[in-house]
């Protein structure tokens, strides 16, 4: 368990690179839900929304990783489990009822938009929190 | 332009790999070919504005050029958060920053001949 002035430290090792990527995809997310919602909201309102619910959901991980401590741990254990639920939820969705989604989120097609890394990076999450855990 | 700058990410992207399986902190070296890709960047923010005055073509503007300027942003806060940790990590950190830059260059090029967000 790496531990900086006495507190549990999400943010260096393996972790440095995982907050980094996390980082991206807040922006990433963030960026395209604005311009999405901005510019015409009507087309696909429930696509837009759950790009900036997912924009939310990568913001508070990556804070967490960040901020780190127990109550880090726990919130970022938290909102990775619900980006591993949405892109999975999100994933499978967009390929059964495709009306639903006219246009791509962050997480429609299991990320295919994004090299598929929104589907590694909770995996990931999780690996780095199950390491990093407080027994 | 669009074609330097991702050669200069591929090279940086080898190197840093070759960095990364050897366990290895980056060198000097390749701070410079990341430093003539960030040159490479502004250019390309200068050049892609001007572009963009010029075509008469349908360019989604804004969103071309929000992707010039965040583009420039991934370097620099991927070396400054490298530095923290001069190992391994940092070599991660500074590939990641790399391929995002190149990411987003595939996704600017698109938005250049014509796609939205």
């Amino acid at each position: 368990m790496p531990e900086h002035d006495g507190r549990l430290d999400l943010s260096s090792g393996w972790g440095r690179a995982l907050v980094f990527t996390y980082g991206v995809f807040a922006v990433a997310a963030t960026g395209r839900s604005l311009v999405q919602l901005g510019t015409d909201a009507d087309r696909a309102p429930l696509a837009y929304s759950l790009s900036l619910f997912a924009a939310v959901v990568y913001l508070v991980a990556t804070t967490c990783l960040l901020i780190g401590g127990v109550t880090g741990w726990r919130v970022a254990g938290i909102a990775v489990c619900v980006e591993l639920l949405g892109v999975l939820s999100v994933g499978a969705l967009s390929y059964v009822a495709t009306d639903l989604f006219p246009d791509k989120t962050v997480w429609s097609h299991f990320g295919q938009g994004y090299a598929f890394l929104p589907l590694v990076l909770p995996f990931a999450g999780l690996a780095w929190l199950r390491h990093t855990r407080v027994s | 332009m669009y074609g330097v700058i991702l050669v200069l990410c591929a090279v940086a992207a080898v190197l840093l790999l070759v960095h990364l399986v050897r366990d290895a902190p980056a060198e000097d070296g390749i701070y410079l070919v990341l430093g003539s890709a960030e040159v490479a960047l502004l250019v390309q923010l200068v050049w892609g504005s001007v572009a963009l005055a010029d075509t008469s073509r349908e360019v989604s503007g804004t969103l071309f050029v929000s992707y010039l300027v965040g583009v420039l942003l991934a370097l620099p806060i991927g070396a400054f958060w490298s530095l923290a940790e001069r190992n391994r990590a940092g070599t991660a950190v500074l590939l990641l920053a790399v391929l995002t830059v190149a990411a987003l260059e595939v996704r600017l090029d698109a938005i250049w001949s014509g796609a939205g967000a």
